[in-house]
Order: structure tokens, then sequence, then C-alpha cells
């Protein structure tokens, strides 16, 4: 991106002053080399999320922005309802919070490494993954609903993991407000048997070993050394969130221009939060992110079930489960003030500092856990959210890796079964169904999510806490 | 080349063109196969019939692209072939297909829906018909 136009803050944020329709300035969230790999598109559709009726303080890009559908992805937007706030399928995204989740084996990674291919063979032979896969759990009427209620509680209360689990995800594991009447007939087929699927494109389920600690203390009280062994798991609410998210954007789409609301593009389809439309997607939404959250969870329990069969003496617990796209009411600070905002994270991570109220006992002196996924073959990252957080983004930060080139380009550059070859030399397993699917996600194709990671802390979005090498990946 | 595919970074633009709108649906048709596997091994040897009703002819695509994703979620199958009928902004159309065979289709990816961006209906210059959108995978 041109830095025309651009003032800059500090060495990790530019801000594009407010002009014309903007409400509220736009805040990128970038150092110089960052700013400079980004779409110049990231810009155009910041500056209209910044046009969006009710805004508040800011529209930010995060240090993975990237171009979008109407807002970025890495795009973090708050609106509040007394001044005529939107709420925005096109600023959820259709992967209703799609999130990552670590598990902490407590296995070393000389122990996993003796029993590798048999854990990566026993890994994928029980986590469905790939196009057309479906689940054990087939889910009739009244059951679809009791899951996009109860979320990973439900699963939980099905034996589908710990009860302890709950404290350890977003909203203790359960999104209020879930309205399972809203959410169309249509999506509940398309989950019928996809609950506990992994899915495909960038989703993933990865055994990792903690190569790297970078803040000791939250480390520890995280449970990380360095040479432990994680699972981490990516994925979302699938068929059911795509479907909520066409519908609602079609329908918001054509239901702003009864309300008044100019789009600058189409795609940032939008009602007033308390419009009858407003509340509906609010309430499938809600049941969207239930169902992602039971997605994690059924996927969990199968995960602790081949670590018993291989390793019966390990017990993965959870360390915590982050959602990247959603939309969530809660209390900010502004001018001083606190306020009851909807913030929409589209591509970024809710990143609670400190002392945050609605964090369990086990993270108030720490912050919460903010994960970070690479791409297949490439580095993670925990970090954890700071005080500073809530200044800088109302306590939002980054979400991954981010694509620097296209499926197309990538399948014209590598070869699948060559990737997977080479990273085996590399001591890294990847099974997946699809070796086209393989190819499309090289390593090379995605951005250094180091660099992200390395702006986020430097940003104070979030603190690096430890970094996590792949040793198995097993791809939708 | 009647379909192809267009350049957006995170995700793939689908585009139809054809003698008709009618052609240049269906070859959008194809090419949203084409984000999948390759459509030439896609047998028809089942048809689903689809139906559609909208505002305007560029969200008549929308739900065109939208329904086929649907079913071919649902239904866990692939499509190779289709048959497409406009009336106005209404829709009928009949998709041949089969299962999805992972083996044999080895599918890359699945499709999450059908998105606003580069939506366009419209008649070139040369007089040929372009129907195409962005999606979302």
């Amino acid at each position: 991106m041109d830095t025309q136009g651009l003032e800059r803050i500090d060495d990790t944020a530019w801000r594009i002053p407010r002009d014309g329709a903007m409400h509220v300035p736009a805040i990128l969230f970038a150092d110089a080399a960052l700013l400079a790999e980004m779409d110049e598109k990231v810009r155009e559709q910041i500056r209209n999320v910044a046009t969006l009726p009710g805004i508040v303080k800011a529209a930010w890009a995060m240090p993975d922005a990237h171009w979008g559908y109407g807002f970025p992805i890495g795009g973090v937007a708050a609106f509040d309802p007394a001044q005529g706030g939107v709420v925005s399928a096109g600023g959820v995204g259709f992967d209703i919070s799609c999130g990552v989740r670590t598990l902490l084996t407590g296995l070393r990674r000389e122990q996993v490494q003796a029993e590798a291919e048999r854990l990566a063979d026993a890994l994928f032979g029980s986590i469905p993954a790939g196009v057309g896969s479906t689940g054990r759990i087939h889910l009739n009427d009244a059951a679809m609903d009791a899951m996009l209620e109860g979320g990973a509680s439900w699963a939980v209360g099905r034996g589908y993991g710990w009860p302890e689990d709950l404290e350890r995800i977003e909203e203790n594991g359960r999104m209020e407000g879930a309205r399972p009447d809203c959410v169309s007939a249509h999506a509940k087929k398309r989950q019928r048997d996809e609950i506990g699927t992994l899915g495909s494109g960038n989703h993933y389920l990865e055994v990792q070993h903690v190569a790297a600690i970078h803040d000791p203390r939250i480390a520890g009280a995280f449970g990380l050394r360095e040479g432990d062994v994680v699972v981490s798991i990516h994925c979302g609410s699938r068929g059911l969130g795509h479907q909520i998210g066409t519908e609602f954007l079609r329908e918001m789409a054509l239901a702003a221009q009864e309300y008044g609301i100019h789009l600058p593009d189409r795609e940032l389809a939008c009602a007033p939060i308390d419009s009858p439309v407003g509340q509906r997607y609010l309430g499938a939404m809600r049941a969207g992110i239930n169902c992602a959250l039971a997605n994690r969870q059924v996927i969990t329990h199968l995960t602790r079930e081949v670590f018993a069969r291989i390793f019966p003496e390990a017990e993965p617990k959870l360390l915590y489960d982050v959602s990247h796209n959603t939309c969530k009411e809660e209390t900010h600070d502004v001018d001083g003030q606190p306020r009851r905002l909807f913030v929409h994270r589209k591509g970024a991570t809710r990143a609670f500092g400190p002392g945050h109220p609605s964090l369990p006992a086990v993270f108030r002196d720490t912050g919460q856990p903010v994960i970070i996924g690479g791409s297949m073959g490439t580095a993670s990252y925990i970090l954890a959210g700071t005080a500073e957080s809530e200044a800088r983004a109302f306590s939002s930060a980054c979400h991954g890796a981010g694509r620097a080139m296209s499926r197309h380009q990538s399948r014209k550059r590598w070869q699948g079964r060559a990737l997977v070859d080479e990273l085996a030399g590399r001591g890294i397993l990847i099974r997946s169904p699809s070796l086209r699917g393989v190819a499309e996600e090289a390593p090379g194709a995605y951005k250094d999510v180091s660099a992200v990671v390395q702006v986020a802390d430097r940003a104070g979005l979030a603190k690096l806490v430890a970094r996590l090498e792949p040793m198995i990946t097993i791809k939708g | 080349m009647p379909w192809e595919h267009f350049q957006h970074m995170a995700d793939i633009g689908i585009r139809g063109i054809g003698e008709t709108p009618e052609e240049a649906f269906a070859e959008a048709a194809l090419a949203l196969t084409a984000v999948i596997t390759d459509p030439a091994k896609v047998a028809p040897r089942e048809a689903v019939p689809i139906e559609g009703k909208a505002p305007d002819r560029e969200f008549l695509f929308l739900d065109w692209i939208n329904a086929l994703i649907y079913e071919m979620a649902t239904r866990h199958m692939l499509f190779g072939r289709f048959e497409v009928t406009l009336d106005g902004n209404r829709l009928e159309a009949r998709a041949w297909g089969e299962p999805v065979d992972r083996a044999r289709h080895q599918p890359a990816v699945e499709i999450k829906g059908a998105t606003l961006t580069e939506l366009k209906v419209y008649r070139r210059e040369d007089g040929q018909w372009v129907a195409q959108c962005v999606v979302d995978v």
C-alpha cells in the first residue's frame, strides 16, 4: 500500500484521517514492511467501514489485513445501537466463529516423535476432513436446536469432552442470545451430519511442539514449556454458518436501502442493530457461534480418543478456544465512559487483557490466550491479551497469516505430492484427502505469520508468549 | 474459453461467458465446479432440479450459484453439466452430477458461499453475455 494519505502514528500504526462520508478515522496496524505488502483494497475497504452508521472511535485493520468482501479480513469495527449502529453479515463473514483452540497434551516432543507416523494415521482416520466428509453425529431437529443453543456446553453434556473445558472457551462455551428459530431450515439441513468435521481450505488439526518461549511468566501460567507437545484445531461453524452468512448477506444487501443506509459496496450488507432483520441476524449468528464451539468441542473429544489409544498416560487439557469471525456485544471504554457496543471482528481475535471480568480466574493475571494459527508447515503463535489493547483497538488482535498468493497461482507453482515429501523431509507429516488441496495451501502461498505477530506484539495489541512449530498436520 | 476463473487474493472469481444469459449462467456453474475439481471428471449420472426468483438478474445469478453450493453440500454431490432457462428474473434449471468420489475427484476445497464481490451479469461489447462473482472458499 502506498503511504500517501496516511498519517504515521508510530512505527506500527497509521491513520487514514476522517474525510468525506467517514464518521471516524481508520487505523491500520502495520510496520513499514507489512504496510508495503498490504493490498490497496484494504485501504478502500476500511474507509468504507468507517462510513457505516453508528461506528464508534475508529475502523481498524489488523497487521494481517487483506482484501475481503465488504470488510477487509482483519477488520475490526464497533457500533453503538443508541447511535443508530448497525450489525453486518459482511462484517462477520461466511464462516461464523471460525477459530482456533489449543490442547496441552502434557507429552514431550521426543515421546510424540517416536510415534509420529502412527499418530498421524490415527488422527487422519478419526477426524473427518475434506470435501464431502460427514461426522459421527447425526442431528435431528430437536438435537440441532439444542446444539445451537448450547454450543460446547451441549457437546460436553453429550459426553464430548469434560466440564472443565468450558471455562477455557470464550463465553464459557455457550453464546447467550442464540436463536435457533432464526436459523433457516436450509442452514440446519446443511449441518445435519457436519458436526465434528474439520472442513477444508485453510482449516486443519495440527500436532505442534513448543519451539520457543518469549514470555516465561505467562507461558508458565498457560502451562507451556519448551519441548511440550500441543494440538491446535482450526475450523468453524461448517455448513450452518456458511448458509446463515449467505442468506443474511443477501437479505441485508437488499434491506439496507429500506433503512436509508447508503452502502459504498453492497458487500457491507448491514442493518440497524435494533431492526427486525438485525435482531434475527444476531440470533442466528449467535447460534452459528454455538455451532462452531460445539464443532471444535466434538473434534477435541475425537482427538482425545486417539491420544488415549497411543499415549494412555496423556490427558490433553484445553488451553483456550478463540473465535476470529464474530460480532459480540461488549462493554468498552469510550472517552472514559463504558459503553455497550457490538464489536465486529472479521479475521481478528478478541484479546482481553489482565483483569477483564469475563475471563476465568486462571487468566485474570495474564490476559486471555490469543491463538494465532499459521499455515500448513509454518509456525503458529500463542499471545496474551494486554491492558493497552483496549485503548488500541477495543481489545482485538490479528488472527493468522493471510494469503499472499491465489489458489490458482499456488497450484501452478507447487505439486501436492512434492510438497508432502518436502515437508516430511523437514519432519512435518501431512495427511490430507486431496493433494490438489495441499498444493493450494502451500506454506509459500501465505504471508509470513511471524512478521504479523511481531507487529501485533510491538503495537500492544497482544503480547507474544510462545512459538509453536508443526509436527503433524491433518488438512481438510 | 466459455468459463474462466479470475483472481481474488483469498478467494476465487468464477465467470461464465455465452451467447445468451442462460449460457453464461451454465458456464459459470462449470467454473464453480472447477474450483473444486476438474469438471470433465464429473459424470452426469443424476439430475437435480433448481428453481429461483430474485429482484434482479444479478441477485438471480447469486441465488443460482448459492443453490448449487447448497445442493453440493447437502447431497454430497458434484455437478458437471447444467441446463438453465431464464424467464425475466425467474430461473429454472437442472444440474447433472454424481456423488463425490474423493479418490477420483480429489476435491480441493469446499465452497462456503457466493459473494456480492464482482457480482455482475452483463452483455459485453462483442455481444457475449457474462455472469460472474467471487466465491468464498
